[in-house]
C-alpha cells in the first residue's frame, strides 16, 4: 500500500518535471513554433469542447483498432509457428526483422500504388509498425519454454497440443504480452504516421491544419493527446494482464 | 533375465551418449515388481538420464528398456516422475499442479480435484492449495511434485531426489510413509538419492552405479531388517554395516 501510494507519487512528481520544463521551454521561447504548456492545455480544452477532437479520434481510431487486431491475432498466431517451428522460423523471420527496420515513410508511397488512400492502407501501415514485435517476442517466448516443464507434460502424457495450450502458451504469456503493447504502442505511432502521410485524417488532420495556420498550441494539444490516449490504453492493457496473471505480479511504471 | 515376468522394469545394455560425453555404457538393471530399488552414485555419473530414459522421456544409445515386458518408446500410464528440479508450472495453483496429470488425462475437474487433495493432504501440504509455487519453499514445492506423480497411479515412479529439498524431519517421515507405500501397494519405486543411510533404510535393492560412463558396480539387497518395525532399522547391526560397506566403495571415488 505505502509503496503503491510512494509510486504514485513519484509519478506525479516526475509529470510535473516535464511540464515545469514544457512550461519554461515555451516561455523562453526555444522556438517561435513552441507553444507553452498553458497554451497547449487550453487550447486542447477548445478542441475538446467544439468536438473537434472526438469527430478526430473517431476517424483515427478505425485504422488503429482494426490493424491492433489483426496483428494481435495474426502476430501471435505466426509467432506461435516461428517458436515451434525452427524451419518456419528461417522462413519467416527475417520478413519481419526486415519489417521492423525498414523505412516506413518510403514503404507508405508504394502501399498507395497498391491499396489507394482509403483504410486499407492505413490499417496496412498500422500492421507493418506492431506486428513484427508482435511476432518475434512471440516466437522468442515460445522458443525459450523451459524444457524442463515441456519434459513433465510428456511424461504426464499430454499430447502436442495439450503440451502447447496449457503449458508453452502460459508459459509465454508475459512476454507475449508484453510484445502485445510494443506492438500497441508502435501501432498508434503507425496510426498517426499514415494520417500525415497518406491522406491528413482525424488527428493527423488537426495536425496538419493548425501547423498550416500556425496554430501551434493546437497542434502540440493533438500531439499531446495522442501520448495520453496511449499511455490510457496501455494502462488498462497492463490491468488486463494483471487480472490474468494474478499468481506473480510486479509494479511497473506505467499504472 | 530374458524372462521378465517378475521385473516390472528391466534396463538391457542400454548406452546413452550426449554428442561426444559419454553417460551411459552398457548398463543393465533389473527392477524386481513390488520393490524398492535405488540408485547411488556420484553426482554426474548418470542417474537422471537413466530414469528419463526409463520413463521414456529420453531415447538410449542403444539397448532397450522393458516396462511389463513391453520395450519402452514413450511415456506411459505405468509410469509417474518426480522431477529433481521439480518441474511446477509458476502460473498454476498447488491444487492444479497436483491435479495436472490428471487434467491432461482428460478427468472432471471436481473428481481430479478430489484425489489432489487427497495427496495434497498426504504430503502435509493442505492448506496451501491455492497457493503458488513461489509462495512456497522449496522442500514444499518438491512435495507437490511428489503428490502429482503419486495422484496419477502409476503401477512404477520414479523418484529423483524426491527429499532432497525436505527438511530432516520432514525426510524421515517421508522416508516411514515410502516403506508403508512400498508394503501396502503394489508398486514399483526406482528412487534416485544421494545419502547412503536413506538408500539403506527404505530399499529393498541399492544398485551403486560408477562415475560417468556409468554401469552398476554392485546390487546390495539388505534383507534381515526389511521386516523390522521402522523405528529401530536405524539401529540394526546389518543396517550399520551395508551403510559402511557402501561407503567403503564409494569413499574411492572421492579421495
Ligand atoms: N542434455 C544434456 N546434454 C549434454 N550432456 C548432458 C545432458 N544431460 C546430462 N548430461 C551429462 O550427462 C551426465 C549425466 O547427467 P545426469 O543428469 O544423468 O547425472 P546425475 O547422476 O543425475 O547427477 P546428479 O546426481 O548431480 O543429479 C553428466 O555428466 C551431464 O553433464
Ligand atoms: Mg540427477
Amino acid at each position: 500500500m505505502l509503496a503503491k501510494h510512494r509510486a504514485n507519487i513519484l509519478k506525479l512528481i516526475s509529470a510535473l518535471v516535464v511540464f515545469t520544463a514544457w512550461e519554461i521551454a515555451g516561455r523562453v521561447p526555444v522556438s517561435f513554433a513552441f507553444p507553452t504548456f498553458f497554451e497547449s492545455v487550453s487550447a486542447f480544452w477548445a478542441l475538446l469542447i467544439d468536438g473537434t477532437m472526438f469527430k478526430a479520434y473517431a476517424e483515427t481510431l478505425k485504422p488503429l483498432v482494426i490493424g491492433i487486431l489483426i496483428s494481435a491475432f495474426f502476430g501471435i498466431g505466426i509467432g506461435l509457428f516461428v517458436g515451434l517451428s525452427r524451419g518456419f522460423d528461417w522462413l519467416v523471420s527475417p520478413i519481419f526483422i526486415v519489417m521492423q527496420t525498414a523505412p516506413l515513410a518510403a514503404l507508405i508511397p508504394l502501399l498507395v500504388m497498391a491499396y489507394g488512400i482509403g483504410l486499407t492502407s492505413k490499417v496496412f501501415v498500422v500492421c507493418i509498425m506492431a506486428m513484427p514485435v508482435i511476432v518475434l517476442n512471440t516466437g522468442g517466448a515460445v522458443r525459450n519454454t523451459p524444457a524442463n516443464l515441456i519434459e513433465m507434460g510428456e511424461a504426464f502424457l499430454g499430447s502436442r497440443r495439450q503440451v502447447i495450450m496449457k503449458i508453452i502458451l502460459p508459459a509465454a504469456f508475459p512476454i507475449i504480452f508484453a510484445g502485445l503493447r510494443l506492438g500497441v504502442s508502435a501501432g498508434f505511432i503507425g496510426a498517426i504516421l499514415s494520417e500525415l502521410k497518406i491522406t491528413p485524417t482525424g488527428v493527423g488532420d488537426i495536425i496538419t491544419y493548425s501547423r498550416s495556420i500556425a496554430d501551434y498550441p493546437s497542434m502540440y494539444a493533438a500531439i499531446a493527446s495522442i501520448i495520453i490516449l496511449a499511455v490510457l490504453f496501455l494502462n488498462v492493457l497492463e490491468r488486463v494482464e494483471n487480472k490474468l496473471l494474478q499468481g506473480s505480479r510486479k509494479p511497473s511504471a506505467l499504472d | 533375465m530374458t524372462k521378465s515376468t517378475d521385473n516390472a522394469v528391466t534396463v538391457r545394455n542400454v548406452y546413452k551418449n550426449y554428442g561426444s560425453t559419454e553417460a551411459l555404457r552398457d548398463l543393465s538393471l533389473d527392477f524386481p515388481r513390488g520393490q524398492l530399488t535405488s540408485l547411488l552414485g556420484p553426482s554426474g555419473c548418470g542417474k537422471t538420464t537413466l530414469l528419463k530414459i526409463i520413463a521414456g522421456l529420453l531415447p538410449a544409445t542403444s539397448g532397450e528398456v522393458l516396462v511389463n515386458g513391453e520395450v519402452v518408446k514413450a511415456p506411459g500410464p505405468d509410469r509417474a516422475f518426480v522431477f529433481q528440479d521439480f518441474a511446477l508450472m509458476p502460473w498454476a495453483s498447488v491444487i492444479r499442479n497436483v491435479a495436472f496429470g490428471l487434467e491432461l488425462r482428460g478427468m472432471a475437474k471436481s473428481e481430479r480435484e478430489g484425489i489432489a487433495e487427497k495427496y495434497i493432504n498426504e504430503v502435509g501440504l493442505s492448506g496451501f492449495e491455492h497457493s503458488y509455487p513461489h509462495e512456497l519453499s522449496g522442500g514444499m514445492r518438491q512435495r507437490v511434485g511428489l503428490a502429482r506423480a503419486l495422484s496419477v497411479d502409476a503401477q512404477v515412479l520414479l523418484m529423483d531426489e524426491p527429499f532432497s529439498a525436505v527438511d530432516e524431519q520432514t525426510r524421515r517421515k517421508f522416508q516411514e510413509d515410502l516403506l508403508g507405500l512400498v508394503k501396502n501397494e503394489n508398486k514399483t519405486f526406482i528412487f534416485v538419492t544421494h545419502s547412503i543411510e536413506e538408500a539403506v533404510y527404505v530399499s529393498d535393492q541399492i544398485a551403486i552405479l560408477l562415475p560417468r560412463p556409468s554401469r552398476v558396480m554392485e546390487i546390495i539387497r539388505p534383507s534381515g531388517f526389511r521386516h523390522k518395525d521402522v523405528d529401530s532399522i536405524r539401529r540394526e547391526p546389518e543396517y550399520l554395516d551395508i551403510v559402511d560397506r557402501i561407503w567403503a566403495s564409494l569413499r574411492s571415488y572421492v579421495e
